[in-house]
């Protein structure tokens, strides 16, 4: 689990707010929130003061746009000062509309072009098992996202190759164009994977689906939350 | 051509690599799998020897997550399957991570000319210079291969090695990041890369011209352009005519200089044929770099 910090999930509106100017936040940043603090307040193994451990759980952010959340909350456990938030999206930040994980200590993936997320945290959860590390592989997309073509190579291939450490958490906000057939779940089971779906904003609900066992076979998680408006 | 093909000394290194480092992996899309099964290194290496179906897009992605995790990645294909299909993913999941990986590329710019243009590939070294940091290596001979290959698997950057079915008959002593000086002239200086070079002796043998061999086009050896005699700059390379000659304009800013470019110029060719018709059609055999630099350097050039 990550360090304790004095924040907590009801800070996090104010975290944002020093981002976004206001206490309105989009539905890009919010949708995201309850499931970023979840995995970061109950499920991911890593510690801020050691952000390098080899051994360490990743999070791959694929959804990049909206980062309002994800900063909110690497702030409230301790990967980034709360008053670097306060610099978001100007020339010299480290924060910008998508994260660039070069920039940020804990951060693992530089986001922005959709359908890259997945696949890269498949090479993630390969050279993981290479290195015969235990850690765990998260991956967070939109449901939108789900329509990059890209995304079905990995969701075939790491079915195939049963990779247990892997977790997807899609953001369903019914936001995708053409949706998919039998909902998104389906559309990972037929690829083998181990599936749930639950309220995405329901945090024993998400942290519950997300530490379940799923051994030989890759998990996702289709975490429900109100559509766009 | 010698003995091993430069694909055959690919997978032969590749495959030693994979037995003495176990950093070192390989990530293919079908192609050039069977290879590495007749060699052992499918059954000695399963875990590192990986075969994503053929899904190009997630070939390069699978090499971006291997790199993020501390192994070096060899990732093969065919030329436009390699570079120009998946070349987002280079841009995103490779440089803009911050990572590297080796791709080494069979095909060339029309090694396989009777399957047309969707397997031709002419542009692919222009393509990365739109890219930063990449290690560009254009080897004429198996030898050469190895050389290039040892020396990515040292490193952690973004490395393309640029194969091909075509060879010149002797490899050259290379050192990787270097051009490697043939002979010296006082008319011209004629830049042979990779699989040029035999083509490019044959074209010049009675002209006094200087002949630097590049195996290796990024970095672009810029000092060994410049320690050489005539400021009239030939540049022969096997792909996109042009490709390096901002390199030649960079190397000699400060010095008055003529520079012809030759190469596979940039149209939409709708040509099967042989890599040997292709070469003549596009002036790159023997006959068409000779007459093209003597155009260029005016009079004869012999010595």
């Amino acid at each position: 689990m990550t360090t304790q910090t004095e924040f907590r999930y009801d800070d996090l509106p104010s975290l944002m707010t020093r981002m976004t100017g206001d206490e309105k936040h989009s539905t890009a940043a919010t949708s995201t929130l309850d499931v970023v603090w979840v995995l970061y307040d109950r499920i991911l193994s890593i510690d801020p003061r050691d952000p390098a451990d080899p051994d360490r759980d990743r999070f791959f952010l694929s959804k990049g746009h909206g980062p309002m959340a994800y900063y909110a909350v690497l702030a409230a456990k301790g990967f980034i000062l709360p008053d670097v938030l306060n610099t978001f999206a100007t020339f010299d930040s480290p924060l910008g509309h998508h994260p660039d994980a070069t920039l940020i200590p804990g951060v693992e993936f530089a986001a922005g072009s959709l359908g890259h997320g997945l696949p890269v945290a498949v090479g993630s959860s390969l050279a993981l098992g290479i290195n015969g590390s235990p850690a765990r592989v998260f991956c967070l997309l939109g449901d939108a996202e789900l329509d990059e073509g890209s995304n079905h190579e990995a969701i075939a291939f790491a079915g195939r190759y049963a990779l247990d450490r892997l977790t997807v958490v899609v953001i369903d906000n019914n936001s995708s164009s053409h949706a998919w057939p039998g909902g998104i779940a389906r559309r990972f089971e037929v690829e083998g994977w181990s599936t749930a779906t639950v309220d995405g904003r329901d945090h024993n609900a998400i942290e519950h689906a997300l530490g379940a066992a799923h051994a030989g076979s890759p998990r996702a998680v289709v975490a429900v939350v109100q559509g766009k408006y | 051509m010698g003995a091993v093909s430069q694909r055959e000394r690919f997978a032969e290194v590749v495959s030693d690599l994979l037995d003495t480092d176990p950093a070192v992996a390989v990530v293919l899309a079908d192609i050039g799998v069977g290879r590495f099964e007749e060699i052992g290194a499918v059954a000695r290496h399963p875990d590192r020897v990986i075969n994503v179906g053929i899904r190009e897009q997630l070939m390069i992605s699978v090499a971006g997550g291997l790199a993020l995790g501390g192994l070096r990645a060899f990732v093969h294909s065919y030329t436009p399957f390699l570079i120009e299909r998946p070349f987002e993913q280079i841009k995103l999941d490779l440089i803009h991570q911050g990572v590297g990986a080796v791709l080494v590329s069979i095909g060339a710019s029309y090694d396989a000319a009777a399957e047309g243009r969707t397997h031709q590939s002419p542009g692919d070294i222009a393509l990365l210079d739109t890219l930063p940091g990449f290690e560009i290596h254009v080897p004429g001979h198996a030898d050469e291969v190895e050389v290039l290959l040892r020396h990515a698997a040292t490193g952690t950057e973004p490395v393309y090695v640029r194969l091909t079915e075509a060879a010149n008959r002797s490899a050259m002593p290379i050192t990787p990041g270097r051009f490697h000086l043939v002979r010296e002239g006082a008319v011209a200086t004629v830049i042979s890369v990779g699989p040029t070079l035999d083509a490019v002796l044959e074209a010049t043998s009675d002209l006094d011209v200087t002949i630097l061999y590049s195996a290796t086009v990024r970095p672009f050896d810029r000092p060994a352009l410049r320690n050489s005699i005539s400021d009239d700059v030939v540049l022969v390379e096997p792909y996109l005519e042009g490709t390096s000659a901002a390199e030649v304009s960079a190397a000699l800013l400060d010095r008055p200089h003529r520079l012809l470019s030759i190469g596979v110029p940039n149209g939409e060719y709708r040509h099967y044929g042989t890599p040997a018709e292709h070469e003549a059609a596009h002036g790159l055999d023997a006959v068409g770099i000779r007459r093209r630099i003597l155009e260029f350097v005016g009079g004869d050039g012999r010595i």
